[in-house]
């Protein structure tokens, strides 16, 4: 008899050479799995002849995860909603508390992406004190700017302490794209609504006088473009801050082109999309495109009453008497195959890890713990 | 001698007694199949052949009796006192038909509306009172000035449309306050806390319209005390 945990790694190498073999079984009936069945044939006999020995079954599953890319990590901190500090010190050392996390990590991770809304209200103050706990970090970090970062003075200042607000970059064989997804179409000009004003209506989650987040067609045509240097086999991350698709139009939990980006996307095939401003575990999928949520370092929201994707776990509800739970940060586990697992560092509570696995199944193996409390 | 005549005289009495009552009251009289019915002014009769005098009359036979009785009746009166009569009569009569329509009419709508119902004047004033109420709820909730907040923090910051604030669930027994809450309390907990405020009186107009204002958002919703 095996020691249970020896025994529970022998059921899950079971289980995956299954899957393999299922996969082996069925190529042949489709032109792309014909392709996969070569490939994989190939690459076994490869790896027979380098070892010179006759090949056997379970130790293909090593060469199928060989390929020019390696896995990696980066971290993520998101949605931190910085006041100055004399106002509101709670959020400064939330954000502090995340920047410790992710600089214990260790290994350290490759970089980490900040997801947007590190000021509250768009005041330079707010975003210099956030550029100044960032720096902090040891890892590269890559900036993605939030509706409140940006609404005071259309990104002016966020653009001179960042940089571009969208923009591209390649990382050990998988290509990152960064959007800015939260512009809105002018709703202050004919109200004659002061930049103020349009900040606070902006940074109220249920004020209906704004518009729909939407990444627009000019930056459509820039991701267009970008796009078609990229090998469709090349597995992609986008970070948008708004989810790139509609869940809840009355909080902005949106993104009014979703489609018409998920369509310039849906010719690769693998595509991640990461995003923030929903401030929770949030899970879905649409198609060859998995989309994963960010905590929030500042406070949790409720999960909408409607239009929640069926492949969200929900985290549970937080306790209102702890004033970071439901709080933390994360990290993103890149796999040799371009698929990702979402860790999320839940800071009271027990991780949660949202796999590759669980989404490539549909929900049906690798389902992450289900709360008791879930949101009203 | 003198006794049997006291005899014959009390005889001859009632039989005096007997012959002039029969004339004056012919229902006395009458022989087995004749009914006799009387007006109460003691003199106008009518008499019906073939009925016995205990019968039981039809509603309508009886109708006609009363008729022929004040018609009997009229004639024996001077003409003036008879019009005067015929005309308060009709008079009469024409209001109670207008009160059992009226009633027959009120009955037809009590059993659809109960005892009574509200104008659309009522409720447009209901409408606008509540309005304003939690109008100024709505507006303390997305304040974080108004709800007297130190560093910023507004109730909807945390909970958008008032959602997670779930007042169908109180009251109920909070450990951390060491006491059953009520949603007022809960309010208060928040002001203090996140939003580093100065709690509420519960009768503050702000506490009441905070309270209204929550309240509408979860219109619908099932009462569920003492849920967690």
């Amino acid at each position: 008899m095996l020691p249970l945990k020896w025994e529970k790694k022998l059921q899950e190498y079971m289980k995956s050479r299954e899957r393999w073999f299922s996969e082996l079984m069925q190529a042949g009936s489709t032109w792309q799995g014909r392709r996969k069945f070569l490939k994989m044939a190939a690459m076994a006999a490869g790896f027979a002849a380098s070892k010179s020995f006759t090949p056997h079954s379970f130790q293909l599953v090593d060469v199928v995860s060989s390929d020019d890319r390696k896995p990696f990590t980066f971290a993520y901190i998101s949605d931190s909603h910085l006041y100055e500090k004399t106002l509101n010190e709670r959020f400064v050392r939330q954000l502090q508390r995340a920047v410790a996390d992710i600089n214990a990590l260790d290994p350290q991770p490759d970089f980490v992406l900040y997801g947007g809304d590190l000021a509250q209200l768009g005041q330079p103050g707010e975003l210099k004190l956030g550029a100044q706990i960032l720096k902090e970090i040891k890892a590269p970090v890559k900036m993605m700017v939030g509706e409140h970062d940006w609404f005071l003075d259309m990104g002016e200042v966020w653009r001179e302490l960042f940089g571009p607000p969208y923009y591209s970059f390649d990382h050990k064989g998988v290509h990152f794209i960064t959007l800015m997804s939260v512009n809105e179409k002018d709703f202050w000009t004919a109200k004659g609504y002061s930049p103020m004003e349009r900040m606070r209506i902006v940074a109220g989650l249920d004020d209906a006088r704004q518009s729909p987040f939407e990444v627009g067609e000019e930056e459509r045509e820039w991701l267009k473009q970008d796009l078609q240097k990229v090998d469709r086999k090349t597995p992609i991350v986008v970070f948008s801050h708004s989810p790139l698709y509609k869940l809840y139009r009355n909080w902005n939990f949106w993104t009014e082109d979703a489609e018409e980006v998920q369509a310039l996307l849906r010719p690769f095939e693998k595509v991640t999309v990461i995003h923030g401003h929903t401030h929770q575990v949030l899970t879905h999928r649409i198609g060859n495109i998995h989309f994963h949520g960010m905590l929030s370092t500042a406070w949790p929201w409720p999960y909408a009453p409607t239009g929640l994707p069926k492949l969200t776990v929900q985290m549970n509800r937080q306790n209102p008497f702890n004033q970071t739970d439901g709080l933390g940060d994360g990290t993103v586990e890149v796999h040799a195959t371009g698929r990702v697992d979402k860790h999320y560092n839940l800071w009271n509570r027990n991780p949660m890890r949202v796999s590759a696995r669980y989404l490539d199944s549909e929900g049906a193996e690798d389902r992450p713990p289900a709360t008791t409390l879930p949101s009203y | 001698m003198e006794k049997k005549l006291k005899v014959l005289v009390v005889l001859l009495l009632l039989l005096a007694f007997y012959v002039v009552n029969a004339q004056q009251h012919p229902s006395v009289k009458d022989e087995d199949k004749v009914m006799t019915v009387k007006l109460c002014d003691g003199e106008t009769y009518v008499q019906l052949e073939g009925r016995l005098p205990n019968e039981r009359l039809s509603r309508s036979e009886a109708e006609a009796v009363t008729n022929e009785l004040m018609a009997k009746w009229l004639a024996k009166q001077p003409p003036a006192v008879a019009a005067a009569w015929t005309k308060e009569y009709q008079e009469g009569k024409k209001k109670a038909q207008q009160k059992a329509q009226a009633k027959a009419g009120d009955e037809s709508v009590k059993q659809e509306k109960q005892t009574y119902e509200f104008t659309k004047r009522d409720i447009q004033m209901w409408e606008r009172e509540l309005k304003k109420l939690i109008d100024y709820g709505d507006q303390i909730f997305h304040d974080d000035q108004l709800i007297g907040s130190t560093n910023g923090v507004s109730c909807a910051m945390c909970h958008p449309n008032a959602a997670n604030t779930h007042p169908e669930t109180y009251p109920k027994y909070q450990i951390q306050l060491q006491r059953v809450a009520l949603l007022r309390d809960m309010i208060n907990w928040c002001i203090e806390n996140p939003s580093r405020g100065k709690k509420l009186e519960p009768d503050d107009p702000k506490m009441r319209a905070l309270e209204a204002y929550i309240m509408s958002q979860r219109k619908g919703v099932p009462m569920e005390y003492g849920k967690h």
